[in-house]
């Protein structure tokens, strides 16, 4: 149990550096008498010889932390006390690398952060520096754009309900989710070559035109996935366990969820109807009609059923665009050597995860002076230890799911 | 005639022994006994090994996936791939183990699971003993196998496995209360003769249904069947199986009780929640399902449907070399399947030769003497009808780990003491109830 170590010391000791020497004493983390860091959450003069509490660590080999979180818990019993997430093990320096690339070069760099859905990264990063160049992409590419980053909304949602479904108990969800998800990727292939780490777009719009019979199959695949989605849908949405599960579980409010800047289908779960596909109309979304769903009680099972529907909305708009997709070039005229004028800008688009955003500082050389990037799973993240307090270690693994997170963008 | 024949070769007693009618515990024969009990064991362990099997194609079909493939025809020696592999692993004890225990406690585990197949009545004669407080002992000491489990997670001396034990022992305690309950409710609807005794035999009880005309589950409809149902519910959690698999569960604690097992020490746990398994199930058709009765007992009576029914194990296993032989025909006409292919013809081969062979006792051993031949008959009808129930449950296991999410732990404690003993304690009180009025 969580006895005291052999040199003296207690096992949170052990995390100095890992994040907890932040000042937390707001979230309840403070520091205990010797100056060293602890997990206190009720009562920071216990800190030694309590082995009521208990403090596992998750993670970073977890099998449900979804890669390599890891989470610090404090237990009493089964009850969690607090949370704590400790990230970077899959921190690659991203931004610092996009400083030494240029624009160009770097484009097939955002695929690697939220490799789940790639295309929107790079959809968000090209139109992050075509704002600052002052171009903008063609109407045929922006609804190919648009396609290709719905299919990705859909293909990361299942992807995120397989695995999510996994770590409630449910295995069955996950095979079915990746059955179908492989048709998605078939036309990404088809279409660019790659499946995962597309580079589908390019700055000004897109290098590839459609393939042959590429609207064909898309609406092919429109009809195979509707009904696939019911299936989903009557695998989980009225199942007791899968209810009892998730309703009333990491219930957040609209107004914590903007405190924290958290975005997506948690924050539209909560009932604040933010999407930024409606709210700022990038590509060519405001040609489209789609409804932003939302929920009400905040909770788990919300976020399931908002992203089920988001997966419906995503048909619909690629059903109109597929419709209505205009002839004409595919490229805009950029200049071979891109080389923005000075200036900063701030983009953002809405990502199966939430809003994502570039912001990109140019000194007016050919490669950013600086690039950040405002990852959704990142900042939802933040979310996890509100959520999990006060319930039971099973939570902790619902909640990390159903926050959808890719540690290839928390960590970039 | 050919038993007579066959009967010739074979030493006196074993032929003595074919016309017994009762277990050899309650003959006193030590030999018999011993020699049950090593065909118990045997046959559990290859049980458990086609479970394994099975549970992971049926797994994988569900779940739109193959499964085993590839380590013989469709994957039919992965078990014994698997099994050698364990066996060969490194045994890691862990240091701040505490290791007396660390060691002992699959032990504890796996003796308990097969201990219980002492009283399991395969047949009338067909157990090892007769023990006339059967279904007390089988409770008694399959709850002693979550002794195992918290030993287990206690001596490895970390925090997941501790939790995971944990949360076993508090849901099997739980269980156990509506468990108990309705077993209860079975005992007493064996007292509905003259005598108005009741028996707690696990061999009595079968006999009590035979004697009634009717498998408990039907008995005061629907109050046997609620009384089935909660059993069924409350050995999945027993076991620690899907959707009750908290103990283990995999997402949350990484393995549960025996994260920091590995190698044989883990198999020996997976071999004793397999047996756990069947031995459950076991419970549950000797008290609703009538233990060793083919269906339809009295509505389809007379000699002719003896026969028909005595067919069955012949045309099973007729089936399963039906669909070896089609898996044959299927596989790919390539070199690379060329052994393959004989492997699973041969077994076709072995599989219709049983099948064969069942059918010709079925058919010599039909007429109602008291013969050799038509004593073999009835062992093997009635050690058939046994296994055939418990297989539909085996699938039943199977079949609720591909379908449902698991419980949460304290949502499972809530069903149990909330949900299921109200239940099972008004069926007990109705059940005795009834009976009185009946009786």
């Amino acid at each position: 149990m969580s006895a005291p170590a052999k040199d003296g010391t207690n096992n949170v000791a052990r995390l100095e550096g890992s994040g907890l020497d932040r000042d937390n004493t707001d979230r309840g983390i403070v520091r205990n008498k010797d100056g060293r860091n602890d997990l206190t959450f009720e009562n920071p003069d216990k800190t030694y010889l309590d082995s009521n509490e208990l403090i596992i660590n998750m993670g970073p080999q977890h099998p449900a932390t979804h890669g390599v979180l890891r989470v610090i818990l404090k237990l009493d019993g089964e009850r969690v006390l607090g949370a704590e997430c400790v990230i970077g093990y899959l921190h690659r320096g991203v931004e610092k690398i996009a400083e030494n690339r240029t624009y160009t070069m770097f484009n097939p760099y955002v695929d690697r952060m939220d490799y789940v859905a790639a295309v929107s990264n790079g959809l968000g990063y090209c139109e992050a520096v075509e704002k600052l160049l002052n171009v903008e992409a063609t109407p045929r590419a922006k609804y190919i754009r648009v396609i290709l980053t719905e299919l990705n909304r859909i293909a990361s949602h299942q992807l995120w309900l397989g695995t999510h479904a996994l770590d409630i108990g449910a295995m069955t969800p996950l095979f079915y989710t990746f059955r179908d998800r492989e048709e998605i990727l078939k036309i990404f292939e088809k279409y660019c070559g790659a499946r995962l780490t597309t580079h589908a777009f390019r700055i000004g719009g897109c290098q590839y035109e459609t393939y042959a019979g590429f609207e064909k199959e898309v609406q092919k695949f429109l009809t195979f996935v509707a009904p696939k989605i019911d299936e989903y849908e009557a695998l989980l949405t009225s199942n007791r366990i899968w209810m009892e599960r998730t309703k009333n579980v990491g219930v957040i409010s609209g107004a914590d969820c903007i405190a924290l800047g958290v975005t997506g289908p948690l924050l539209r779960a909560s009932g604040v109807r933010w999407d930024v596909r409606k709210a700022q109309p990038y590509a060519a979304y405001s040609e489209f009609d789609f409804e932003i769903p939302i929920g009400t009680n905040g909770d788990t099972y919300d976020r399931y059923l908002v992203r089920m529907a988001e997966m419906r909305q995503s048909l619909r708009i690629i059903e109109q665009a597929v419709n209505r997709i205009p002839e004409g070039p595919i490229m805009a005229k950029v200049p071979k050597v891109i080389k923005p004028p000075v200036g900063e800008i701030y983009h953002s688009i809405e990502s199966p995860k939430g809003e994502l955003g570039y912001f990109i500082v140019s000194d007016g050389s050919t490669q950013p002076y600086r690039l950040r990037v405002r990852p959704p799973s990142f900042v939802n993240l933040q979310a996890l230890d509100i959520m999990v307090r006060g319930l039971l270690v099973a939570d902790v693994v619902a909640v990390i799911g159903t926050i959808d997170i890719v540690l290839g963008e928390v960590d970039r | 005639m050919i038993f007579n024949l066959m009967a010739s070769w074979m030493p006196n007693f074993i032929v003595s022994y074919l016309g017994s009618t009762v277990t050899p515990g309650e003959a006193g024969s030590q030999f018999w006994a011993l020699i049950y009990v090593l065909i118990i064991f045997t046959g559990v362990s290859v049980a458990v090994m086609a479970m394994n099997w099975l549970e992971r194609k049926a797994l994988a079909h569900f779940q739109i996936r193959l499964g085993p493939m590839r380590v013989g025809p469709h994957g039919l020696l992965q078990p014994i791939a698997d099994a050698l592999k364990l066996m060969l692993k490194e045994d890691i004890i862990p240091a701040e183990a505490d290791q007396f225990v660390f060691w002992v406690a699959p032990l504890i585990g796996l003796l308990t699971a097969f201990a219980v197949y002492t009283v399991i009545p395969f047949g009338p004669s067909q157990a090892v003993s007769d023990m006339n407080i059967g279904i007390l002992f089988m409770l008694g000491v399959s709850s002693l196998g979550v002794l195992g489990i918290v030993v287990a997670g206690w001596a490895s001396n970390s925090h997941y496995p501790l939790i995971g034990a944990l949360r076993s022992s508090a849901q099997m305690v739980s269980y156990e209360v509506a468990m108990g309950l309705v077993v209860v409710s079975a005992i007493l609807m064996t007292s509905l003769n003259e005598n108005g005794t009741g028996t707690l035999s696990m061999i009595g009880i079968v006999r009590a249904q035979e004697q009634q005309g009717i498998w408990f589950i039907f008995k005061f409809f629907p109050l046997g069947l609620i009384a089935f149902i909660i059993f069924a519910i409350a050995m999945v959690a027993e076991t620690n199986r899907a959707p009750f698999d908290m103990a283990e569960a995999e997402s949350e604690l990484t393995a549960g009780y025996h994260t920091e097992y590995s190698g044989l020490r883990w198999s020996l746990f997976m071999l004793a929640e397999y047996a756990a398994m069947i031995a459950v199930s076991s419970i549950a058709v000797t008290l609703w399902l009538g233990g060793w009765m083919r269906p339809f007992l009295r509505l389809l009576h007379g000699p002719s449907w003896d026969f028909i029914f005595s067919l069955f194990p012949g045309l099973t296993f007729l089936g399963l070399a039906a669909i070896a032989f089609i898996g044959v025909v299927r596989m790919p006409a390539h070199f690379f399947f060329k052994i393959q292919k004989i492997g699973l013809a041969a077994f076709a081969g072995l599989l219709g030769f049983i099948a064969l062979l069942l059918l010709v006792i079925a058919v010599a051993g039909r007429s109602a003497d008291t013969s050799v031949g038509a004593r073999l008959n009835q062992s093997i009808g009635y050690i058939y009808w046994f296994l055939f129930k418990v297989a539909v449950f085996m699938y039943l296991f199977i079949w609720y780990r591909a379908t449902w999410p698991r419980y949460r732990f304290d949502q499972l404690m809530r069903v149990g003491w909330k949900v299921l003993l109200p239940i099972s304690l008004a069926v007990f009180v109705l059940t005795a109830i009834v009976g009185v009025l009946v009786s």
